[in-house]
């Protein structure tokens, strides 16, 4: 730097003259940014007010034993009581098992329906989105009467010989299984379907030309392609089952007790706000780290918004 | 049969090679409606057991239904609060779906996945916190604890839906507006909004369902005089197959694809038009 | 002719300066833009011109620097109330309003009213030469009628500046020449000041005043179009705009030497001691025995002639390796005619042709 130019750096007016406005400029800029964020602040300040604090809180609670003092009490009945290892094992078993044969069942419809042009799929994806906006309740009280003894299964099912005496269809983890599988069924078959649909066909054209049969082009390119979809859709599947309460509730008739009906008994019987926060920390926890894991392969909002 | 003889893609399988997938997923396309619809006819059933085909229709559960005044009551109850929901949780997720867009920036990422979280934790811990907060503030039971709770589950939907209207809108056309004269709200209201209306019906829409179909909150935080629809269905159902419930079910349904039909006629850009 | 705006406004910009974590998309950018001139921002993709305009408009904050237009400096003035008309690449034209409910928005933001607004819409359809698609919907209309009413919709508020982004882009060739003289009989009609940004430079050359060129988020050269074209200030200018080849040449004395001759030059040479000559393929000539003292000659072997209908493109390398290529027309039966590939020729360029920049030291600019 020459002496001149030393001196221009020193004088602050000779700054500003150097760069007119900068302050302005950039007060402007951060009040802009502010006013369009404070346009969330509404939605904000509900869901914090309405979830955040009281999860907050129960995340405290939970390490609150029962003579008011911190404790790891509620956590380590978790491990030592037979009954709350039962309601683990229930809950993954059910969540797997759903997944599975959602997976099984879902990925050959999405394929369908992926292949057919675009105006029968839209038509046929009726038949997913009906269920899909109907409410859970009443597609769980559909089964219900459907599989119950007297019901239109048992009474089909004698009729047509298949079996003699009434099945118990439900009441039980088979019901439970069916009535989740229904709900659950257009959460995977929506994602894979529109990941289905964004593959480019020229891509198995080229796998065609390139000498491939058509099962080798549907596992080697297809298949792979549609994977980040299935991905997406088993993983939502997969995290809503967790956490589910209806179906089993009411299918399961109290043979299946999954962590969220376990949770809602200890405050609507019992008031113990100890044990179900401690259930509820394990239960959002899990779910979070899948949803975590997810994320890093998935955008979020197309897990989120996989149905829509 | 020559049908099954000709391609059906581009890697050359016929269509009687694709047989089995047709007929696979017509099956389970019946199987996912058709639990849903059977219940519409069961519900015209005179018997105590729901008989398909009914051997003798009548109306019986729906006057049962229409006459007692505890699931009127109820109804009313849902149905307002539906449309309280729906009309709390469109314009605040519009304007935060707005907000976000507009910025471009990192925090805005942070803030859309702190206002989507109620769609990741499980509802039963929304329920148990929402009640232990409403108790707090003494709103248990109110009207106005069971819609901020709804709009809070509303909220991500909403905003998912605004926000993927927002990503194919030209922004420039904002631009354009602000060019020409109009402050950066009268650009929001002229132009942005008219142009992704259906996005915002169909978010709307989806609040009210939402709101509507919501049973496990509704448990917690509804009660007295305010207990929701879905939460009497779901007491009763725990105890015995009431056949009422069939034809409150066809009503839902009914409802819903009312909803449907709306989403698709106001929902999405008519074609040509 | 329409009313013209009361006045068009000159526009000063002063050490404007925009970054993008360490790029620099503005770096210190000063310009004048007269009143009432068609001003051209021409620079490659990533140069900082659209940054410029946007920043012009008000739809980007710099990070500082001073605007004024006229004498009122509206840097920190939110883009509604700059009042200028702008004209998108993608014309940004409203689809839920019809043609006319397009261009009466602005009318309509300004509290005219009714009838005033109407006359105004059909007046300016009428300068676009769009009279009666008022009731059209936008989706009804072809590329180069929705780019009438984009225009017709920043013109009709009479503002006093108007900024274009790309606005012929979108267009096929044919359609693009043509509107392009009609922006310009349209901007004499107007008089309004006209920012025009793009990246084409015929279209540069063929509608402005004076072009700015921009690299890098700095002015590289500002001019005439025919200043920019025969004397462009530096390497960067000579091979964006137009085809070149560049000869280095040294001063030596008062004189110029290349490869140990000298050159006629008419114009003063830059300083310093390394020059670059400036070849432009249309400004050789072949040349056929002898050689006026106002010609520079170049012997050369053709390494290639490539027939293109209405020229021809001559390849030569000069002794020293440099690749020059020459371009003509081609008239019936002289193609030929012409010196095949290995054949060894003079060519020439005249002293008026020949322009030297400083060598500094940059290779081939992009």
């Amino acid at each position: 730097m020459s002496p001149a130019e030393t001196a221009l750096a020193a004088s602050p007016a000779a700054a500003a003259a150097a760069a007119p406005n900068a302050e302005g400029l950039a007060r402007d800029g951060r009040a802009e940014r502010l006013a369009l964020l404070g346009l969330a602040s509404p939605a904000l300040l509900l869901v914090l007010v309405i979830l955040v604090v009281p999860v907050a809180w129960l995340f405290y609670v939970s390490f609150i034993g029962a003579d008011g003092s911190f404790s790891l009490e509620n956590y380590e009945r978790m491990i030592n009581r037979k009954s709350y290892a039962r309601i683990f094992y229930t809950t993954f078993e059910i969540s797997f098992l759903t997944t599975g044969i959602c997976i099984l069942i879902g990925y050959p419809l999405a394929y369908f329906l992926s292949q057919l042009p675009p105006r029968v799929a839209n038509l046929c994806l009726i038949t997913v989105l009906l269920p899909f906006w109907t409410s859970l309740l009443v597609r769980t009280y559909a089964w219900l009467v459907l599989l119950q003894k007297s019901g239109l299964v048992n009474e089909w099912g004698i009729s047509a010989g298949l079996w003699e005496e009434p099945l118990k269809l439900v009441h039980n983890t088979t019901g439970t299984l069916i009535g989740m599988v229904h709900i659950m069924l257009p959460f995977l078959v929506l994602p894979v379907y529109s990941a289905m649909r964004a593959i480019d066909r020229r891509y198995l054209m080229a796998a065609a030309n390139l000498g491939a049969g058509p099962v080798r082009a549907f596992w080697t390119v297809f298949a792979p392609l549609s994977l980040p979809g299935l991905f997406a859709g088993s993983l939502i599947v997969f995290v809503l089952c967790l956490g589910f309460f209806v179906t089993p509730a009411v299918l399961g008739g109290g043979k299946v007790i999954m962590v969220s009906m376990k949770i809602a008994s200890n405050i609507e019987l019992f008031v113990n706000w100890g044990a179900a926060s401690a259930l509820g920390v394990v239960l959002l926890v899990t779910t979070l780290v899948i949803l975590w894991v997810a994320a890093r392969f998935v955008a979020l909002e197309r897990l989120a918004g996989g149905g829509h | 049969m020559r049908w099954l003889n000709r391609p059906a893609s581009e890697t050359q399988v016929t269509h009687g090679q694709r047989l089995w997938l047709y007929i696979l997923s017509g099956v389970i396309m019946v199987w996912l409606v058709a639990p849903t619809l059977i219940v519409v006819p069961m519900s015209f059933s005179d018997s105590q057991y729901l008989e398909f085909p009914p051997e003798i229709w009548s109306t019986r559960w729906y006057d049962h239904y229409f006459g007692s005044e505890e699931w009127m009551a109820a109804t009313v109850t849902s149905l307002t609060a539906a449309l309280l929901t729906m009309c709390l949780a469109t314009p605040l997720g519009v304007l935060a779906a707005y907000g976000l867009h507009a910025s471009q920036l990192r925090a805005g990422r942070l803030i859309f996945v702190a206002l989507i979280t109620p769609m990741m934790v499980p509802l039963i811990l929304v329920a148990i916190g929402a009640f232990y907060v409403y108790v707090k503030l003494q709103i248990l039971y109110t009207m106005l604890g069971l819609v901020m709770a709804h709009t809070v589950l509303a909220l991500p939907l909403v905003l998912i839906v605004t926000a993927a209207g927002l990503k194919s809108f030209d922004m420039n056309q904002e631009m354009a507006a602000r060019s020409l004269g109009a402050s950066r709200a009268r650009a929001f209201f002229t132009v942005t909004l008219p142009q992704i209306r259906f996005s915002v019906i169909t978010a709307a829409l989806l609040a009210f369902l939402t709101s509507f179909d919501e049973v496990v909150v509704a448990m917690f935080i509804s009660g007295g005089d305010n207990a929701t629809l879905t939460r009497n269905m779901f007491n009763a159902l725990r105890d015995q197959i009431d056949p009422t419930i069939a034809s409150i079910s066809t009503i839902m349904i009914a409802i819903t694809s009312g909803l449907m039909v709306l989403a698709q006629l106001f929902g999405k850009p008519r074609e040509g038009g | 002719m329409t009313e013209r705006p009361a006045s068009a406004l000159p526009i000063t910009i002063r050490a404007m300066t925009k970054t993008y974590g360490r790029v620099h998309a503005l770096d210190q950018v000063d310009l004048d833009i007269r009143s009432g001139e068609f001003l051209t921002l021409l620079g490659p993709s990533g140069s900082g011109k659209t940054t410029l305009l946007m920043v012009l408009a008000g739809f980007t904050r710099p990070d500082s620097g001073s605007l004024k237009f006229g004498d009122t400096e509206v840097i920190r003035m939110p883009p509604h109330r700059r009042d200028l008309g702008m004209v998108f690449q993608n014309y940004a034209l409203f689809p839920h309003m019809t043609v006319a409910g397009n261009i009466a928005y602005p009318l309509r933001l300004r509290g005219i009213g009714r009838a005033e607004r109407e006359a105004r819409v059909v007046r300016a359809l009428e300068t676009v030469q769009l009279g009666g698609y008022g009731g059209r919907r936008i989706d009804q209309l072809s590329g180069g009628q929705r780019q009438r009413v984009a225009l017709a919709r920043a013109i009709v508020f009479e503002p006093r500046i108007l900024l274009m982004d790309e606005p012929l882009s979108a267009l096929d060739k044919k359609l693009r020449d043509r509107m392009q003289i009609e922006l310009r009989h349209l901007h004499e009609q107007l008089g309004m000041t006209t920012v025009y940004v793009t990246h084409d430079q015929r279209e540069a050359l063929t509608m402005s005043d004076r072009i700015a060129v921009i690299d890098h988020g700095r002015l590289m050269q500002l001019g005439a179009p025919r200043e920019i074209y025969d004397r462009p200030a530096n390497r960067f200018v000579a091979d964006f705009i137009g085809e070149s080849a560049f000869l280095p040449v040294r001063r030596k004395g008062a004189e110029i030497l290349c490869a140990g001759r000298p050159l006629a030059t008419e114009s003063p040479a830059p300083e310093g001691e390394k020059l670059l000559a400036i070849l432009r393929p249309e400004r050789l000539q072949l040349l056929d025995g002898s050689v006026p003292p106002e010609i520079n000659a170049f012997p050369a072997t053709v390494s290639e002639l490539v027939y293109q209908g209405d020229s021809f493109l001559m390849a030569a390398r000069l002794e020293d390796g440099t690749e020059l290529t020459l371009r003509d027309v081609v008239r019936r039966d002289t193609f030929a005619e012409l010196p095949g590939p290995g054949s060894a020729v003079t060519l020439g360029l005249h002293a008026r042709d020949t322009v030297l920049i400083p060598d500094d030291g940059a290779g081939a600019a992009p």
